[in-house]
């Protein structure tokens, strides 16, 4: 059937420059660009283009250029252009569109509507280059009462902790499967967690056993409705567990890992057969109910010894305060939140665009309930999904977050540019693909460099932040929504994120 | 051409005043014996470039040995004209009646010719508790707590501003040594501890009942700092059922203070590491125990770090405890002579009223000095 549907890119090569290495053959698994040994030049096929820019980048002699097209169709406010050629490829194939990444609708970012307080006067502010800043942070349940008891200036600590994560910034890397990632992209998270201070999440797909003893101290494993790759030494080499409930890219959808991205290696980690097809279920089939999730909860704390925080996560949607409530009232240390703008490896298109609520009011909506019920030290909150920046995770802290989770950030920094074709298996970046030749493109060292990089410069960027508001220790900044103010928002919208509007 | 540049020496000025902040000064004797508010009014005028005038206040501990026994609240009533204020008054007696037994009440005695701006009706009662149904299960002082938030979030213009045993509360908008003055604090009342403040608001608004001190039962606070943390400390105080009305940021330490020390039983000494921890990097290189116990005091009340310049005097019962933040923004002066505990924004101030002293220091960041009485009579 010939296809109605416009090409997304043009692929524009500057012949004269255009040296026949072939290089951007080599590099686009897409097949975008052949060579003709007739004409001996190159000819690219813009139909097949992702817009992944990999051919643009490694081109030696900045030949490529591949630029979005106008919409060909007659300007329509309703009929936008996505939404003439999702329904043309639906009439093509009858199939469900699937996509990556996250949602990119013009939802309103929040954190662009909300600016920082600084010190002037009355308060100094502190130049974190001299002075001491903390972003050191605990993740888990903290009691109301410290018991102790002194005796002739000893002091002996009488009530019994729960168990922490510490982190020495508040960000942590979100769960990425290695399966739906490459085990290069995976490791390069691993690495970077380690170096820094902080954590990367497992996914649902395991932990790779020769990874266990060197990166199982930075890891939260997750448990998710597909129970893939669990047994007692996964959940007792990490720091943490999650029990994964949902995903802010597809709330209330569960997850497909096709067969032809289950090697040998992926299967063996997932302890499933090699080339079956991985699917976790929507539910968890053991969950049916908030006692379920509890009894779940306790017999992770069971085969953890105790000794090991049990987090939580879910998409942030309609009621999901009230759930928040129940689920540390359930025994979860942490709630892991994700908004509306989380990424995925793949999800139905419509879920992704119309499901969930942004991140920015989930946070302080469960906060306060939280506060509300007086149970707020009783778990961290990790929020999710659409942290974009250092100036987002601060405004996050604000709102009343621990730290944040961040995905799609991360994979920019290994190279990703959001051209949402994760689904397909064929990410040119070596990120989001099985595929040998093209995993083998990311290398575990320059990539958790630049992970690490990235969590330096925004460590740095939030002590600055912190600074210039006079304060020192990231516990200071927590839900402390006096230092933000909003721009451009309507009552209801500085209502629920709890802060003034700017100049009052 | 030539210039001949001369560069004129100037004596460096010596007194450099810093007059944007508040000041604070405290004088207890530590035998227990008391003193009249006179010398304290002194030290507090010598710092009187420190204030505005927008607010100044006195904590008096010992005051009422007559009624000692017997919680003293003082009220204030605030409205625009004296007939409003009789009316929040009649407002308010009814829910005092009703929930206390009232030993004594009387408007705190002033002077009319005062020179200090729109003074609210300042009644005080000695009460005790009446509790009844399910009340009759708390302790009288949790109680007594959550009477003065209903009355201070629910009671339009009626503020309970002092409510401890045999001590009181004064305090108003006027330099602190004019409050002295209104209240006649070098005339009518005796106390073994003096805690006074002399206000320069810059973040809220000038009101009665935003001037210092701040208390909850028997503990007060006077501040002299900004609080950058106050909507973290005030979420955490919120929980445990401390409602934050006075528009001021102060108050959260008072009430910091009386949920760690009264509530929880904390020893000040850990108090202050909550309110004002060392760094990180002091608490990795400290012994394992050491270690332990202040990690875990920073992982458990982390929200309760007082962030900001600050350093304030909290008065209890036979105490006085002084303390700075934690990278030391703000002075803080400490003295003794004899038994007399001293501790001030300025030494000046101490010495003005105590020429000699045995020995003057300044407290490090985050360390508090404590005053004792060595016997509480």
């Amino acid at each position: 059937m010939k296809s109605f549907v416009f090409p997304e890119f043009r692929i524009i090569r500057d012949e004269a420059k255009c040296g026949q290495c072939r290089g951007c053959e080599r590099q686009c698994a897409f097949g975008t660009h052949t060579y003709d040994p007739v004409q001996d030049r190159l000819i690219s096929d813009d139909y097949k283009c992702a817009g992944c820019q990999r051919c643009v980048v490694f081109c030696p002699k900045n030949a490529i250029e591949v630029r979005p097209t106008p919409s060909p169709y007659r300007a329509n406010a309703s009929w936008s252009r996505e939404k003439m050629e999702d329904l043309k490829k639906q009439a093509e194939t009858g199939g469900v569109i699937l996509t990556g990444c996250g949602n990119d609708k013009p939802f309103r970012v929040y954190w662009d509507h909300i600016v920082l307080n600084a010190s002037q006067v009355t308060n100094p502010s502190i130049d974190p280059l001299r002075e001491p800043m903390e972003l050191r942070t605990f993740l888990g349940a903290k009691p109301d009462v410290m018991e102790v008891k002194t005796d002739k200036g000893d002091v002996e600590i009488r009530t019994k902790l729960s168990p922490n994560l510490v982190v020495e910034t508040p960000i942590l890397f979100s769960a990425m499967s290695y399966g739906a990632i490459s085990y290069n992209a995976f490791r390069s998270l691993a690495t970077a967690a380690c170096k820094s201070g902080t954590y990367f999440n497992t996914g649902e797909g395991g932990l790779p056993k020769e990874m266990r003893e060197k990166f199982g101290k930075c890891a939260i494993v997750q448990v998710a409705s597909g129970r893939f790759g669990i047994d007692a030494e996964y959940l007792n080499c990490a720091s943490a567990v999650e029990i994964k409930v949902g995903q802010g890219a597809k709330p209330g959808i569960g997850g497909h890992l096709p067969g032809e991205k289950v090697s040998a290696e992926v299967a063996s980690t997932r302890m499933i057969p090699a080339g079956t097809d991985a699917i976790s279920p929507a539910p968890h089939h053991d969950i049916y109910s908030i006692e379920d999730l509890s009894m779940l909860i306790y017999a992770l704390k069971e085969a953890t010894n105790y000794e090991k925080p049990i987090s939580v996560k879910i998409a942030a949607v309609h009621n999901f305060a009230a759930i928040g409530s129940g689920i540390v009232r359930a025994g979860a240390d942490i709630i892991a939140i994700d908004g509306l703008r989380g990424g995925t490896g793949a999800a139905p298109k419509a879920i992704r665009d119309n499901v969930g609520i942004p991140i920015e009011l989930a946070i302080s909506s469960l906060d306060r309930r939280l506060r509300n019920e007086g149970i707020r030290n009783r778990c961290s909150i990790i929020a999710a999904g659409g942290i974009r920046c250092s100036a987002d995770i601060v405004k996050a802290v604000a709102l009343g977050a621990d730290a944040v989770y961040i995905g799609t950030s991360a994979l920019i920094a290994m190279g990703c540019n959001l051209c949402q074709k994760c689904n397909t298996g064929k990410c040119n970046w070596g990120i989001c693909t099985q595929d040998p030749r093209l995993a083998g493109r990311l290398s575990v060292d320059i990539a958790s460099q630049r992970l690490a990089n990235l969590i330096q410069a925004w460590s740095h960027e939030i002590s600055e932040m912190m600074g210039g508001m006079g304060i020192n220790a990231l516990e200071s900044l927590r839900g402390n929504r006096d230092h933000l103010r909003g721009v451009g928002l309507y009552e209801w919208e500085l209502e629920v994120m709890g802060i003034k509007g700017a100049g009052e | 051409m030539e210039f001949k540049i001369t560069m004129p020496r100037k004596r460096r000025e010596l007194y450099n005043k810093e007059i944007c902040a508040c000041s604070i000064f405290g004088a207890m004797n530590r035998d227990g014996e008391r003193f009249t508010g006179a010398g304290v009014m002194k030290a507090i005028a010598n710092m009187h470039v420190r204030g505005n005038g927008l607010g100044g206040g006195f904590a008096a501990y010992g005051i009422y040995p007559e009624h000692k026994d017997y919680y003293a609240f003082h009220l204030m009533f605030t409205g625009g004209s004296a007939e409003a204020r009789m009316a929040a008054k009649r407002d308010f007696d009814p829910y005092l009646y009703e929930n206390f037994d009232v030993v004594f009440d009387e408007e705190i005695p002033h002077r009319d010719e005062s020179t200090v701006s729109d003074p609210p009706l300042v009644w005080r009662y000695f009460v005790t508790p009446n509790k009844k149904g399910d009340d009759a299960a708390l302790p009288d002082e949790d109680y007594i707590v959550a009477k003065i938030m209903h009355v201070n979030t629910q009671i339009d213009n009626a503020y309970v501003f002092s409510s401890g045993k045999n001590m009181g509360c004064f305090k108003g908008v006027g330099y602190p040594e004019e409050i002295g003055e209104y209240f006649m604090l070098d005339r009518l009342y005796q106390a073994y501890t003096w805690t006074v403040h002399g206000r320069f608001p810059t973040n809220t608004q000038a009101w009665w009942g935003g001037a210092h001190p701040f208390s909850l039962l028997d503990t007060t606070v006077v501040h002299n700092g900004e609080i950058s943390s106050y909507g973290t400390n005030r979420w955490y105080l919120e929980m445990y059922g401390y409602a934050c009305t006075l528009q001021t940021d102060t108050e959260v330490i008072a009430y910091a203070a009386d949920l760690l020390m009264r509530r929880q039983r904390l020893p000040i000494e850990l108090v202050a590491k909550i309110l004002a921890p060392p760094i990180w990097n002091s608490i990795d290189r400290m012994n394992e125990k050491e270690k332990k116990l202040l990690t875990t005091l920073r992982m458990v009340y982390g929200p309760l770090l007082m962030n900001g310049p600050f350093s304030i005097i909290i008065g209890q019962t036979g105490k006085m405890i002084g303390l700075t933040d934690r990278i030391r923004l703000r002075p803080l002066t400490a003295a003794t002579r004899g038994p007399m505990f001293y501790l001030s924004s300025e030494e000046a101030s101490i010495r003005l009223i105590s020429p000699e002293l045995d020995s003057v220091w300044t407290p490090n960041g985050g360390e508090p000095v404590i005053g004792e009485l060595n016997n509480i009579a």
